[in-house]
């Protein structure tokens, strides 16, 4: 295996609705600001890829003319998920492994803002039997948040205590959107979104991008003073349906965890995507994270939550702990699709 | 037992507010006076229209406003011989690129005013305007291309715009 490591991380000021720029206005400076980080000229980079999904603009086809942010002329090795930006990354990494690249641009970004996006969520489920339903995003969520209760195994209280640390910690992240002092009591007494979920378990619908760049070996050594090295990343998948998982856990992150090599280590901070306030709870017991290692704080999804740009978010905010000097080792973790159903896990470590 | 279902309907509509962006704001807001604008790349100097805000090749941003003309030359073009559901016009009819002068992108539109046995590379051609109190932000505003009876444009004055 090649030694492949994050080099850089940018991303924009997350937003509830950004009605001024559009798609490539918002990444053009996010994408220089993460190449002039990384220290690496533009026209060396090996290989771009982006993530991002086009039900968001409702434009078919959308994540070409982000191309325009990127400089493609003369032809460069490209490459798109319709997913979030964290399994662009996974992309990028195995092309890296190939061989035939030493480091790769990576950028997600979403207009959360435009459609109605608890409906545009519900076009992620089985087309034939649940999304002419129409369940939208926040009811999916909150049947996994009840059975999270029933099963015991978390209280309203525990998970209003989540959203206030997020909130309080995301006050620290410059980019973040939802941040501030809240009382857990007072969180408690709001009314129900969607029982069980009041306002603060749900994310906030946000624009914004983010981008990274990897560099291998000894590219990211002669850039990076301190790169923060990916010592192991997985990804797994867990059925469509439902009504066939326990929704109260979450086998794909154990496995992902497992495989990734994030069992039986020492880790200082772990950046997990979990939109929905119960979800910590269930990725937190997945990679049985103790309370040595300090969850999200960056804020999380919970205080900026770009659909499609949330998952690359985190393994770029884990990596910075790491090449600021203010972690050794960090976990970061993405998700997609509804409760959890596929997620990603990226540990990353400091070299001396 | 009953016949298997083969087929099920499931209807979607989904209603979106599209962001036009600060540069296409201002080419759209230019269409209301009359005016197209577009866009010169710092780095490489070419002219776009609509501007997007960035310069593809060059990947710099986009900034400063230029008004290209509105007349311009065919660089291609299609005869549309297919009716199709909502078609505004009845075919035969000619789309064609139109590199306007000052410009370095062609845009797409309609040519009129011409038999489509006619239509051809290098023509040259003007825009023709909705009545000054219709104009608003929108393509529309440019109703069609005519030609202006100029003598058609040498192929080397476009052939890096095909």
């Amino acid at each position: 295996m090649r030694d492949v490591a994050v080099v850089s991380f940018a991303q924009s000021p997350y937003v509830r609705n950004d009605t001024q720029r559009n798609e490539v206005e918002i990444l053009m400076p996010v994408i220089s600001d993460a190449i002039e980080r990384s220290g690496i000229p533009r026209k060396e980079i090996g290989f771009t890829v982006s993530g991002s999904c086009d039900y968001l603009a409702g434009q078919p086809f959308a994540f070409v003319s982000a191309l325009d942010a990127v400089g493609a002329w003369p032809p460069i090795r490209e490459s798109h998920v319709e997913m979030d930006g964290a399994w662009a990354l996974y992309e990028a990494w195995v092309q890296i492994q190939c061989g035939d690249v030493d480091s790769a641009l990576i950028y997600a970004f979403g207009k959360s803002s435009l459609g109605d996006l608890r409906d545009v969520m519900t076009l992620q489920l089985d087309p034939y039997c649940v999304a002419p339903l129409w369940p939208d995003s926040i009811s999916v969520a909150a049947l996994q948040a009840r059975a999270m209760l029933d099963a015991g195994r978390c209280t309203e209280g525990d998970m209003a205590e989540i959203a206030a640390r997020s909130r309080r910690d995301g006050q620290s992240n410059a980019a973040a959107q939802l941040t501030g002092d809240f009382d857990t009591g007072a969180l408690l007494r709001e009314p129900y979104v969607v029982s069980p979920l009041r306002r603060h378990d749900c994310p906030p619908i946000s624009d914004g991008a983010a981008a990274v760049v990897l560099a291998a070996g000894d590219l990211a050594r002669r850039v990076s003073k301190r790169p923060a090295w990916i010592s192991g990343i997985d990804h797994r998948i867990e059925p469509a349906s439902l009504g066939v998982r326990d929704l109260t856990q979450s086998p794909s992150t154990k496995l992902a965890g497992e495989r990734a090599g994030a069992v039986g280590v020492t880790l200082d901070v772990a950046e997990l995507h979990a939109p929905f306030t119960h979800q910590e709870l269930i990725l937190r017991e997945a990679l049985g994270l103790g309370a040595g290692v300090r969850i999200n704080p960056s804020g999380g999804a919970l205080a900026a939550n770009a659909v499609m740009v949330a998952g690359l978010a985190r393994i770029g905010e884990a990596a910075v702990r790491i090449i600021d000097g203010s972690a050794n080792r960090a976990l970061a973790h993405a998700t997609s699709g509804p409760c959890l159903q596929q997620n990603l896990v990226c540990v990353m470590e400091a070299r001396l | 037992m009953s016949d298997p279902v083969m087929v099920i309907g499931t209807p979607i509509r989904l209603e979106y507010t599209f962001t036009a962006g600060e540069a296409q704001t201002r080419f759209l807001r230019a269409l209301a006076e009359g005016k197209l604008i577009g866009q010169r790349c710092p780095s490489c100097l070419k002219v776009y229209i609509p501007p997007r805000g960035s310069c593809p090749t060059c990947a710099v941003p986009t900034q400063e406003a230029v008004q290209v003309s509105d007349r311009g030359t065919v660089t291609t073009f299609c005869i549309v011989n297919i009716p199709f559901p909502g078609q505004a016009i009845k075919p035969p009819f000619v789309a064609a690129s139109v590199l306007l002068d000052g410009a370095d992108i062609a845009i797409f539109h309609l040519l009129q005013e011409v038999d489509a046995a006619d239509a051809r590379m290098g023509m040259r051609v003007e825009a023709v305007w909705v009545p000054r109190e219709e104009l608003r932000a929108s393509m529309e505003s440019v109703r069609y291309f005519r030609p202006t009876g100029e003598p058609d444009a040498a192929y080397d004055s476009y052939k890096e715009h095909l």
